[in-house]
């Protein structure tokens, strides 16, 4: 898939700007890059714009993460459209709260380049 | 590294712990700044570390773990991050030093067997400034860790209930 388009929610803005730049160096081909602080701005912002690829942190202040991917299925526009968390909550638990409650994937921070093509090129492939 | 508690569970900690602590931080900071953490034996200068981030700890694993440098050490390690034009702008400096410490605190309990499920943690705070006494109710235990970065001194402190 050439130039997708991706929203990254993070409340940290730094953490924002390096999973971008992670992305462009797995060698992800990505167009519109949109960008969200929590939960609540990322539905906002899905209520109006289509997305490829959602990554998403799962601690935020106002909606956390897990929220943000359990009110996803009821955006029209978010229908279909994969979710990965990057996160530091990296426990067993964490990892099957999210992937139950519709999370395709889950990087845990610290990563690599390598670890986000890892990640998300099956996502995006559809695996 | 130096901790404040001699009874056999603190010792437990300090012998477990405090390598993992090490380690939690050499892996962000390998991984997420392409640097390498020098140990250090050598007293610092607390007056100096002017920058100090914070994330709380709650639930299977209760207090705070604290990450202070020099403001230059925080610029630093926020050019590291996203390269010298986005590093400079406002703001970046408190937000890479905060995220630094959140990434440290999720990496160091999720090496802690049995723990990582129940333990919550908060998002950073950042205070800038080194005229300040910080009390925390976690004060049952505590481990301090001192290394560098490029030569500046880095002060990790976990403080536990």
């Amino acid at each position: 898939m050439d130039n997708i388009s991706v929203l990254i929610v993070d409340d940290s803005s730094v953490m924002r700007k390096i999973v971008e730049r992670s992305l462009r160096q797995a060698g992800i081909e990505i167009g519109q890059v949109y960008e969200a602080g929590n939960g609540l701005e990322a539905l906002a912002l899905l209520n109006e714009r289509k997305v490829n690829l959602v990554l998403c942190d799962i601690n935020m202040p106002g909606m956390d993460g897990l929220e943000f991917v359990k009110q996803l299925p009821a955006l029209e526009n978010a229908k279909g459209v994969p979710v990965v968390m990057i996160t530091t909550e990296g426990s067993e638990g964490h990892v099957v709260q999210a992937l139950s409650a519709g999370a395709r994937g889950y990087i845990r921070k610290p990563f690599t380049a390598d670890q986000v093509k890892e990640h998300i090129v099956p996502v995006l492939a559809g695996n | 590294m130096s901790t404040s508690k001699t009874d056999p569970e603190a010792a437990n900690r300090s012998e477990y712990w405090a390598p993992l602590l090490e380690l939690s931080a050499q892996e962000v900071f390998g991984l997420m700044l392409g640097d390498k953490l020098e140990t250090t034996s050598e007293p610092v200068a607390v007056e100096s570390l002017d920058v100090t981030a914070m994330v709380g700890l709650a639930g299977s694993l209760c207090g705070l773990l604290s990450l202070r440098c020099s403001s230059s050490c925080a610029a630093l390690m926020a050019t590291k991050m996203l390269g010298p034009d986005i590093a400079s702008a406002k703001g970046q400096m408190e937000d890479a030093i905060g995220e630094v410490c959140n990434m440290v605190a999720g990496n160091f309990k999720n090496k802690l067997s049995g723990m990582s499920d129940g333990c919550k943690l908060s998002v950073p705070t950042v205070i800038t400034g080194s005229n300040y006494n910080l009390c925390t109710l976690a004060n049952d235990y505590s481990m301090e860790i001192n290394v560098l970065f490029h030569g500046n001194p880095v002060v990790m402190s976990l403080q536990l209930n």
